[in-house]
């Protein structure tokens, strides 16, 4: 089987719908390694990637006026138990532009791997990109992933990010993601991991509010269990007035796990307001007896609440 | 027959005596009312009967369906078909409506948890898909509860205070329910502070500082409750209302 097929079954193993990279109206980007083994473009979107000693370098333009109609496929991986895959990403979103991004990053056979992402993104005045990313692991938690992002966010636009890691082992996770925000736009930036064994999980989320009545979201859902160990970082700034921000982290921990949070709000404009709310705990003893008393055993409902926390 | 005895139970909490030598016998297939003032030990009592870890009594028994189900966990207890509608339910992120009804129901039915939502004057087709999370109101919430214990059809439904958070239209499609559900087989204990609200009971059963203290006709408990219990003579009240 060849590395293309390998990577579309483990595309697919980890949630992935296959029959999209046959679709013609559906543009895609499938990399493994340093390889790029498939793409395909739609009209108004560029997407050219050059291949690089550890990874791939991608450039990514929406022309204006153009919002792509159905979400860009992307697929990065290392199928090997070893090995590096450095993506760096340079995307611009011009005005009146949009796209949805959905990227899968899947590692099921990691020992001994390395994933960096690296990518700058410009959206511009009345524009929207919404990026989802879906990691696949594997149970043997030799990965370590590390995004990075630099954001910035034009008028009357919108930022979306989704990034969940539920399948798999984390191993050692360290996401950065920094934005800036003018008038009127929104961000929102949303994790979802679930760690256990040793992983280790440390996200950093910034916002700041520039622009008159922008508007911030930061929200984290993390689950660690065993003597897994997360940390999170969610920063906002209101700079503007009408700003407005909400940090919004929920952690769960079982066993020996550890989490901490840590919400830095900052406000330097007196019309700005954010706001954070962080739990860190056991699972709720009330909702598990809730559940129980409709007839799930302890262990059912604490993986029903976990999981439904994580959906 | 009987369908649940509580013989001597005494519960206390961080020094506090909750209940205090409690017996009670509740005749299945009908509505049984637990009917105090607020803090008696009313929702106490609804815990420690479901096996809540925290309210384990110290003393006594609880027999259901005739076994001694005392040191049975909550889910075993529900299993045998012993439930409760929480007066304060709990919200669940990520869970949905449907999800969280389908959960005490044996095989899935959809039509029984659509006629439940309907019960309580929620449209399926509205709730159904929407989480059981802090986006619903106190009132949808609550009616969630009672919509999910209906579907669930347990032996023995332990209602807290179901009419607390709701407002006075749906008031009476919740005594409907209460009345539904005893025509299909479930015995209700309904746990209630209002005299009107219990008065729909067959029995009653008046509960003050943790034991019953009088049972038996509806009317007639209610009216002594009414009579001797508003306010409560034994209770400090913190702006002379002893004295009204």
């Amino acid at each position: 089987m060849n590395d293309y097929q390998l990577m579309i079954d483990a595309y697919t193993e980890a949630g992935g719908t296959p029959d999209v990279f046959k679709d013609s109206k559906i543009a895609h980007l499938v990399v493994h390694k340093n390889k790029v083994i498939g793409s395909h473009l739609v009209r108004g979107l560029l997407l050219e990637p050059k291949e690089t000693e550890s990874g791939v370098d991608i450039k990514l333009k929406v022309i204006k006026g153009v919002k792509i109609e159905y979400p860009v496929h992307l697929c990065f991986g290392v199928l090997p138990k070893e090995g590096i895959q450095e993506i760096v990403i340079k995307a611009i979103i011009e005005e009146d532009a949009g796209v949805k991004l959905l990227a899968h990053c899947v590692f099921p056979n990691a020992v001994k791997v390395i994933h960096k992402m690296d990518a700058e993104i410009e959206i511009g005045d009345n524009a929207y990109y919404e990026y989802n990313e879906v990691h696949f692991h594997g149970e043997r938690g030799g990965v370590e992933v590390i995004p990075k992002a630099r954001i910035k966010i034009g008028r009357n636009s919108r930022l979306m990010t989704n990034f969940s890691l539920l399948k798999g082992r984390v191993g050692i996770f360290n996401l950065d993601y920094e934005s800036e925000i003018l008038d009127n736009s929104l961000l929102e930036m949303t994790a979802k991991i679930y760690g256990y064994g040793d992983d280790r999980i440390r996200i950093r989320e910034a916002g700041r509010l520039l622009g008159k009545a922008s508007r911030g979201l930061i929200k984290s859902r993390i689950a660690v269990k065993d003597n897994a160990q997360s940390e999170v970082i969610s920063e906002l700034s209101a700079c503007a007035p009408d700003s407005r921000g909400h940090v919004d982290c929920v952690e769960i921990i079982q066993g020996n796990a550890q989490a901490r949070a840590i919400p830095i709000v900052n406000v330097t404009n007196e019309f700005g307001k954010v706001t954070h709310e962080a739990a860190i705990g056991r699972v709720d003893k009330k909702q598990v007896q809730v559940l129980m008393a409709r007839g799930l055993e302890e262990e059912k409902a604490i993986d029903l609440i976990v999981s439904g926390m994580l959906k | 027959m009987e369908i649940l005895k509580v013989e001597n139970l005494s519960l206390n909490l961080e020094g506090r005596q909750i209940l205090n030598n409690l017996s009670l016998s509740i005749e299945a297939g009908t509505i049984h009312s637990v009917l105090g003032p607020n803090a008696s030990g009313k929702s106490s009592l609804a815990f420690s009967l479901i096996g809540c870890c925290d309210y384990s009594p110290q003393w006594g028994k609880i027999f259901f369906l005739g076994e001694d189900v005392t040191h049975h966990p909550v889910y075993q207890r529900a299993k045998m078909g012993l439930t409760l509608a929480w007066q304060e339910p709990a919200r669940f992120e990520g869970l949905t409506v449907k999800d969280y009804l389908s959960i005490g129901i044996k095989g899935k039915n959809d039509d029984l948890i659509k006629e439940a939502l309907e019960f309580v004057l929620l449209k399926p087709e509205e709730y159904l898909n929407r989480e059981v999370d802090k986006t619903l109101s106190g009132g949808e919430r609550k009616r969630i509860e009672l919509a999910s214990v209906f579907a669930m059809r347990p032996k023995l439904a332990i209602l807290d205070e179901p009419d607390s958070g709701i407002d006075i239209l749906a008031l009476d499609h919740i005594i409907k329910l209460i009345k539904e559900l005893k025509k299909r087989g479930s015995t209700v204990l309904l746990i209630t502070h209002r005299e009107e609200v219990s008065s729909i009971a067959d029995k009653t059963s008046l509960l003050c500082s943790g034991t019953i203290v009088k049972e038996g006709d509806t009317v007639e408990v209610g009216t002594y409750f009414k009579e001797r219990c508003i306010p409560c003579p034994t209770r400090i009240y913190p702006s002379g209302e002893n004295d009204k």
